[in-house]
């Protein structure tokens, strides 16, 4: 009895429907009948858009070629970015010193690699990176080892965008949460200062403090004294950016249980000690996603100085396609620099969930 | 009450010595620092771009390089600054530059109103229109009802309105921030004429996909003066930046180029002797070497040149010398005596 029984229970693969290609299809794409529909409807859009795309940008394209050649075909012409990439990417590096900049450049993005991992976080790190900023600077600006100086007025391109951002971000970030520190101060003053400042900043739009450093600032200045083109729109990003930073930073210190000021208290900490060893770094850490949001729009703020003549790498691009030459190329060159936008945005954001995780400490 | 008006006072006192504590010092300062800041385009091809190495070229960049060579002998002396619609007038005025090579229409309140002085016009321009033949128009009276794709902000915008309005038509206008976006939206169909300086329609038109099917109508809407510009207040650099531009075409009228100049040395017609400071007299009086002239001639030609290098008709932008041409061929390029 039991014999049979068990010999009954041979092993079944479920219905072919269920598992496989077909039962992914099943589950996943055509559960429903308006999921079905939805799946047709997609099916059917892409099969439609994506050859002619393809086509566009791969078969019919050309990739290194004059425009002259350009001009006698369908596709995409992806020539405008290498028979430009000097001018786009350095802009008006004088010829010859273009090692400068892309040592400069590559430097900062190895540095920025090698100090992903947390545990290299160590003083020796601070001065390895204030050594590099030397030496990076000593590249762009020269005037040293027969290197010939390079005025800030020529620096230009991917250079310009990735100093803008950088500083941007590395300044505002700490002005920011000293702003958010004082705006949480009982001193009245203090207080004040900050919640006007704040307020002020986060009351007018990018372009106009833009406007004011590059326009209004250089008439209020005494005769003889102009302040660089670049520092001027510099710290206007600073400043922008240091306001928005306090309000989440400002967040997140709300966010800390009273506990844990009174637990500092009672420890004897005074005021420095319990923000820095308590209470700033659980808020920090509670305030990072929103904080990323705003450094990936302050690296895209960047391209706002085009509109005050600073050749970033979106406006060298367009001064590219101003030349009648390459004119009709303008979606070919902004695919490319939306890439290239997307690679750092993507790497900052992906990088920013990889230390929330690390940081995630359950409480 | 009293306060107010000490304040306002003292305000309007330090604007007054903003705008006037200049007087004088821009020749000293230029030639103290060694070399001119020019405040040029940066996008217009053929006036003001840099190209694919980054090297400034155009018109009004060759004719900024030119002042460089009449005050220093040396053409190369001479730094660019690339400047939007909105700062160019204020970059002059604050000093952050000596002189404005960037395709600005001179007009009276410019003159007067922000304290600028317009030299000697470098190029005539004024505003077309450019229309795809399909629309079977001869003439820019015939475009009752045309949609109209217009860049915003600039006079153009205004002068088009003004046409129409004066003529009694009715217009849509496609207002479009971007030049090249402009074009592409232009020939995709989107408006029927594209209005824009007329130096820069030829241009449009180079570019399209085939420039066959566009026509440029004979009006001229407007006229655009184009000039270099400095700041009130030092006579003699206004002098200097003014003749600097008059001695290109001064030499095109005397027929001297830059490959010839050096046997128009041993000329002995005295208008040239006198142009090239063979005998001596007009460098003293500007404050300038005698050889200021030569200099300009030699290492950036006459205006001939400057112009078929960069705008004629053998470049992209193909343009015919039309109203830029010397006075004895039909033009408005004219200069004064050099004596």
């Amino acid at each position: 009895m039991t014999q049979t029984t068990k010999a009954k229970r041979e092993r079944l693969s479920p219905p072919i429907t269920n598992v496989g290609v077909i039962g992914w299809l099943k589950t996943n794409l055509f559960s429903t009948w308006y999921n079905s529909l939805l799946t047709v409807i997609i099916v059917a859009a892409m099969s439609w858009l994506i050859p002619p795309l393809v086509r566009w940008a791969f078969i019919d394209s050309l990739w290194n070629s004059s425009a002259e050649a350009c001009r006698d075909i369908d596709g995409a012409c992806w020539s405008v970015i290498p028979q430009n990439i000097k001018f786009i990417f350095l802009g008006f590096f004088p010829s010859g010193q273009e090692w400068r900049p892309v040592l400069a450049m590559a430097l900062l993005l190895g540095l920025v690699i090698y100090s992903k991992d947390r545990s290299r976080w160590k003083k020796s790190l601070a001065w390895l990176w204030l050594i590099n900023l030397i030496i990076m600077g000593t590249l762009m600006y020269g005037g040293v080892f027969g290197m010939p100086v390079v005025e800030t007025s020529q620096w230009s391109g991917l250079p310009l965008t990735l100093l803008l951002s950088f500083f941007g971000m590395v300044v505002a970030y700490p002005l920011g949460v000293l702003l958010a520190l004082g705006r949480r101060s009982k001193m009245p003053a203090i207080k004040t200062l900050c919640v006007v400042y704040i307020e002020m900043i986060r009351g007018v739009p990018l372009i106009s403090l833009l406007f004011m450093s590059s326009i209004m600032f250089p008439l209020f200045l005494p005769e003889g004294i102009t302040i660089d083109k670049v520092l001027r729109a510099l710290i206007a990003i600073i400043l922008f950016t240091a306001a928005y930073i306090a309000e989440v930073v400002r967040g997140g210190l709300q966010a800390m249980p009273r506990g844990q000021y009174e637990a500092a208290d009672s420890l004897g900490l005074n005021y420095n000690q319990t923000m820095r060893l308590i209470i700033l770094p659980q808020a920090l850490k509670i305030v990072i996603p929103p904080t990323v949001g705003i450094l990936l729009s302050a690296f895209k703020d960047t391209s706002l100085v085009v509109i005050i003549a600073l050749y970033d790498v979106l406006k060298t691009t367009m001064v590219t396609l101003s030349n009648p030459d390459w004119t009709g190329y303008s979606t070919e060159a902004y695919i490319f620099l939306a890439t290239l936008y997307f690679t750092f945005c993507y790497a900052m954001s992906s990088y920013s969930r990889k230390l929330e995780k690390d940081l995630h400490t359950g409480h | 009450m009293k306060f107010t008006k000490t304040l306002v006072l003292v305000l309007s006192l330090s604007l007054m010595l903003v705008s006037f504590a200049y007087a004088g010092k821009d020749l000293d300062a230029v030639k103290s620092k060694g070399f001119i800041q020019a405040g040029v385009n940066g996008s217009v091809f053929g006036f003001g771009m840099p190209d694919a190495k980054g090297v400034w070229k155009g018109l009004d960049v060759d004719t900024a390089r030119a002042i460089a060579a009449a005050i220093f002998g040396d053409a190369s002396k001479v730094k660019f600054t690339p400047l939007t619609a909105q700062q160019r007038f204020t970059a002059l005025q604050s000093g952050e530059i000596d002189v404005l090579t960037r395709n600005a229409t001179r007009t009276l309140s410019r003159e007067t109103q922000l304290g600028l002085n317009f030299v000697a016009v470098n190029y005539y321009d004024g505003q077309g229109f450019l229309i795809s033949k399909k629309l079977g128009v001869k003439s820019a009276k015939e475009l009752d009802g045309a949609t109209v794709c217009v860049l915003p902000g600039t006079t153009t915008e205004q002068n088009a309105a003004d046409y129409f309005r004066t003529n009694k038509m009715a217009w849509k206008p496609v207002v479009i921030e971007n030049t090249s976006e402009l074009a592409k939206t232009f020939f995709a169909g989107r408006c029927d004429v594209l209005t824009s300086d007329a130096s820069q329609l030829a241009g449009t038109r180079a570019i399209a996909p085939n420039p066959k099917e566009y026509a440029i109508l004979p009006e001229i809407i407007s006229k655009e003066p184009l000039a270099p510009a400095v700041r009130h207040g030092d006579d003699q650099f206004r002098d200097i930046v003014d003749f600097s531009v008059l001695a290109m075409i001064n030499a095109e009228e005397l027929g001297i180029t830059s490959k010839n100049v050096d046997e128009m040395l041993k000329s002995k017609n005295p208008a040239i002797q006198r142009f090239l400071g063979v005998s001596a007299g007009n460098g003293k009086a500007l404050g300038l070497d005698e050889k200021w002239a030569y200099n300009i001639i030699k290492q950036v030609g006459n205006y001939g040149e400057v112009f078929e290098r960069n705008v004629g008709v053998n470049t992209k932008l193909g343009l015919e010398r039309g109203l830029n041409a010397l006075w004895t061929n039909g033009g408005l390029m004219y200069s004064p005596p050099f004596k």
